[in-house]
């Protein structure tokens, strides 16, 4: 069982003579194998949605569980993949997506097939003793996406994994994770700021609200994939998508204007 | 590539080559006195001297190549190059844990900064008193000496090695599930080397001057105890020469460093190889 539970789930952050609610009163329910986005403008709570889900901060108020048991610290059955890929500079791709498996104890041999196995699934074969910074911004987001997979976790939380690409290196990027999952069948918590990478990719789609974040529209998307950007389900979609952001981007700036805010 | 690493050096070497021009000038045309300062040749000279074995070679006082290495100067840079390895080990084998200590630990930082900060700015040549009541003469206080010259360095680059390390590894790291002991030893310790090895270099460097000194009073060889002996002498050329000695003596330590510091630090961003 994968299904992450968010109940009444609320954040605070103290700040300076003043408190910021960045989360109100979250419920989602996210089913095992379900691939869901979080969309919202910046500041509405994504990543710290994600964060807590993923147990590197504990909500104010409310809990989470995933798979049955509560969250109460970061571990390897919800593996994240960062924007700014994290990956170990010190370590090749090789042992990047080795370690892992090394903290788990895997044996030599076993945890090297598996290894292999990845990069050739993501393919990096060609790529194992590089260091990171040999590589491109796509590969090491490939090599990242390696990494937590070695894991086995049943949940993966992506935080605006594809944010830095360039277009067509996300398009294939975004290809290839729609068919790991298909193929892994994991639950998916993906966060962006892309209507247009929300509807091709999620069954789901939870649009936050700016301060506080909560939760403003929980849209099922029932198109086929591979999904066509140009056919009309999609760009109904996408215009009413574009609203809802819209309205909460309009918020974010009245706050920017009225000087609560610099994010 | 290969034609413009030699080119450079060619033009490296054109303004030495002026200078020693100038400077033979001067001493063959009497202009300076010898005394004070001797001629490039007459320094090359001595230096070969120096460097060459006092005994014709006799096969009963053990092998060629023994005899090979038994000149002065060999045995001096070997004395040296002793003391700076067995300081800057002291030095380093000390501060190394407890900058890590100091710099993964805000209790451990607050215990001991206080202490650190005091004792820092004190140079290590204002210990030779102290130094020379505490061991008395020979290696003892020169180690001593060189190891708390290579001491500071490596400590105050290690803490500050560990501060810096971005949070963003902590958490990949906790997110696959590695536990503190972990976290510490395959990504704080790594991720600090870039600094703990530049606390390294700059130490090498610290233990070389001090050694110099601490030779001048506490022992009788070594690079630093020959210039001052040959000053005794008026041995004007054999300063020169063990100037000459000391540089290139630590110019190959330094490139050594480095060399080694550049495998270490092959994965690091913006290094060239
Ligand atoms: N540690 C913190 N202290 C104070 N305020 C914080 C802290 N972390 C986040 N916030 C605030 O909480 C709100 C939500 O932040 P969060 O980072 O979750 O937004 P986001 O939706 O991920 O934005 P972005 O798209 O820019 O990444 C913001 O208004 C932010 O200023
Ligand atoms: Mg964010």
């Amino acid at each position: 069982m994968s299904d992450i539970l968010i109940n009444h789930v609320y954040k605070r952050f103290a700040v300076p003579g003043n408190e910021v609610v960045a989360l109100k009163d979250i419920n989602l329910d996210i089913a095992s194998g379900e691939f869901v986005c979080l969309l919202g403008p910046s500041g509405c709570g994504k990543s710290t949605l994600l964060n807590a889900i993923a147990g590197f901060s504990h909500p104010t108020e409310g809990s989470i569980t995933v798979g049955g048991r509560p969250v109460v610290e970061p571990g390897p059955d919800r593996g994240m993949v960062f924007q700014e890929y994290a990956l170990f500079p010190w370590m090749t791709v090789f042992k990047n997506v080795r370690f892992g498996l090394e903290v788990k104890g895997v044996a030599n041999d076993v945890a090297d097939a598996r290894v292999r196995e990845l990069l050739d699934m993501l393919g990096l074969s060609e790529f194992g003793e590089r260091f990171p910074k040999d590589l491109s911004g796509g590969m090491r987001q490939r090599v990242a996406i390696a990494r937590v997979l070695a894991l086995d976790s049943p949940v993966l939380l992506m935080d605006e994994p594809f944010g830095a690409l360039d277009a067509l290196t996300r398009r294939s990027l975004q290809d290839e994770l729609l068919k790991i999952w298909a193929r892994l069948g994991k639950t998916i918590v993906f966060v962006t700021h892309s209507i247009e990478e929300a509807i091709y990719l999620a069954d789901r789609i939870v649009v936050l609200t700016y301060r506080p974040g909560t939760v403003k529209r929980d849209i099922r998307v029932e198109m086929p994939r591979p999904r066509d950007a140009a056919s009309p389900e999609f760009n109904t979609l996408k215009r009413e998508l574009s609203r809802l952001v819209s309205e909460e981007q309009q918020r974010h700036e009245a706050a920017e204007r009225a000087g609560l805010t610099t994010d | 590539m290969r034609r413009n690493t030699w080119l450079a050096a060619l033009q490296g070497a054109v303004v030495p080559l002026v200078l020693l021009a100038i400077w033979q000038a001067a001493s063959s045309s009497g202009l300076v006195n010898a005394k004070i300062l001797p001629s490039p040749v007459a320094v090359a000279v001595r230096w070969w001297a120096y460097l060459a074995p006092a005994e014709p070679y006799d096969p009963a006082n053990g092998g060629y190549i023994a005899w090979l290495f038994s000149g002065e100067l060999i045995m001096d840079a070997m004395g040296s190059l002793y003391r700076v390895v067995m300081g800057f080990l002291v030095g380093a084998i000390l501060a190394l844990p407890m900058g890590l200590a100091m710099g993964a630990s805000r209790a451990a930082f607050r215990w001991l900064n206080p202490l650190v900060e005091v004792l820092r700015p004190i140079p290590p040549i204002a210990y030779i008193p102290l130094s020379i009541l505490w061991f008395g003469l020979g290696n003892p206080p020169a180690i001593f000496l060189i190891s708390l010259g290579a001491f500071f360095p490596v400590l105050v680059n290690t803490i500050a090695g560990v501060r810096q390390v971005d949070g963003i590894y902590l958490r990949a790291a906790r997110n696959l599930g590695a536990g503190p002991l972990t976290i510490f030893r395959r990504v704080m310790l790594p991720a600090a080397t870039p600094y703990i090895l530049s606390g390294v270099r700059i130490g090498i460097g610290t233990a070389f001057i001090v050694v110099i000194v601490s030779e001048m009073i506490a022992v009788n060889n070594g690079l630093g105890f020959r210039i001052l002996e040959a000053r005794e002498y008026f041995w004007s050329d054999k300063i020169i020469a063990g100037m000459l000695t000391i540089g290139l003596l630590g110019l190959a330590i330094d490139s050594g460093v480095t060399r080694i510091n550049n495998h270490l630090l092959r994965w690091h961003r913006g290094l060239e190889h």
